[in-house]
């Protein structure tokens, strides 16, 4: 316990890191807000908002949540099987794409 | 009751890092985290998990996005609020996502201090925190009001594809909650901060377990993952 809270207290990383982490996920989140208001459409679009997306979220994870100060070991384990939704994703855009073909052929646009 | 112990004989010993260490710490003996105590490991899962069913609401909601042939309605617009006489895009979004970001500012900095055992600062900046979540939940309540208002319903609305309003609903019905459940427990740790509890090391009512200012770095953890989501919701819902 005593050996667990020094360790914890000796490797507080300054103030100062967390309030440019915050500086920074303002900018972010402007620059997200501007790909709206200045009305980007498709790729740049999508290929913006995906890039301030993960930028904010590793910035979150990484300094807020204390990853980048863990052993790999609890980094892998957390990080990695996430990496199983983006098969799940691919699986369910072939499944839409069908579904949406479907609907057309028998319905007809626009029902 | 004492916690898992990190005074066993290895720890004296200097670990290896970077893929050496991967190795190492996950083909050895009792237990692979060896830095992190077993509430961090567990908190990190609950959130993995998490992570899947957030996961899984925004895949649906792609999917019925994708597959509708009904034009979408243009958030953008839905969103949008009349203020001064302008109609501004996405505005009260916007505002909701800066103030979720403030409040995991001041959640990190409340672990900080916490960490330096600054009572009074880490009791301030977790009530901060509290406070800007209840400010978001109210925001979200005037959106729900909004919409409900103009028409949107899990099953239909004005402007176009029914599926828009029962992904809104679900997924930030759902993110909210997450949200509120949050609040109330910033405001019990907050207490317990104030009232010493970990410093004198006070039992949990509930898990009768020793206080420790990692209690805080806890509640930090699901906060900043409420955080996340919110990115995640925002890039995909509001803006996509």
């Amino acid at each position: 316990m005593a050996q667990e809270t020094t360790h914890a207290e000796a490797h507080q990383p300054p103030i100062k890191l967390f309030l440019i982490v915050w500086g920074w996920l303002f900018v972010l989140s402007t620059c997200s807000y501007l790909v709206d208001y200045f009305g980007f459409e498709g790729y740049p679009r999508w290929s913006l908002i995906l890039l301030f997306m993960f930028a904010k979220a590793g910035l979150i994870v990484a300094v807020f949540m204390h990853m980048a100060w863990e052993r790999l070991a609890l980094v892998y384990a957390i990080l990695v099987p996430p990496g199983a939704v983006l098969v799940f994703v691919a699986i369910m855009i072939f499944e839409s794409d069908y579904t949406h073909a479907a609907r057309l052929m028998f319905f007809g646009a626009g029902s | 009751m004492t916690k898992t112990a990190l005074t066993n004989m290895g720890e004296s010993i200097a670990r290896p890092t970077g893929w050496a260490g991967f190795s190492a710490d996950w083909t050895s003996d009792q237990r692979a985290f060896k830095s992190a105590s077993w509430g961090k490991v567990m908190i990190w899962i609950f959130l993995l998990s998490d992570t899947f069913i957030f996961s899984c609401f925004l895949i649906s909601y792609m999917t019925v996005r994708m597959s509708t042939t009904a034009p979408w309605p243009n958030p953008s617009e839905v969103f949008a609020l009349t203020i001064g006489g302008q109609e501004i895009p996405l505005i009260l979004i916007a505002i909701m996502t800066f103030i979720l970001i403030s409040s995991s500012g001041t959640m990190a900095m409340a672990v900080n201090y916490g960490y330096r055992r600054d009572r009074v600062k880490t009791t301030a900046l977790i009530l901060a925190t509290a406070a800007f979540g209840a400010s978001f939940v109210g925001m979200q309540a005037f959106e729900w009001t909004k919409l409900i208002t103009e028409g949107v319903r899990p099953w239909g609305n004005p402007w176009g594809a029914p599926q828009f309003g029962s992904s809104f609903f679900l997924i930030t019905g759902f993110h909210g909650t997450h949200v509120t459940i949050g609040v109330i427990f910033l405001l019990i740790i907050a207490r317990k901060v104030w009232r010493g509890d970990f410093d004198h090391e006070r039992r949990g009512f509930f898990t009768s377990r020793k206080g420790s200012y990692e209690n805080v770095e806890t509640m930090g953890l699901y906060w900043h993952f409420v955080d996340l989501v919110w990115v995640f919701i925002f890039a995909l819902f509001y803006l996509w």
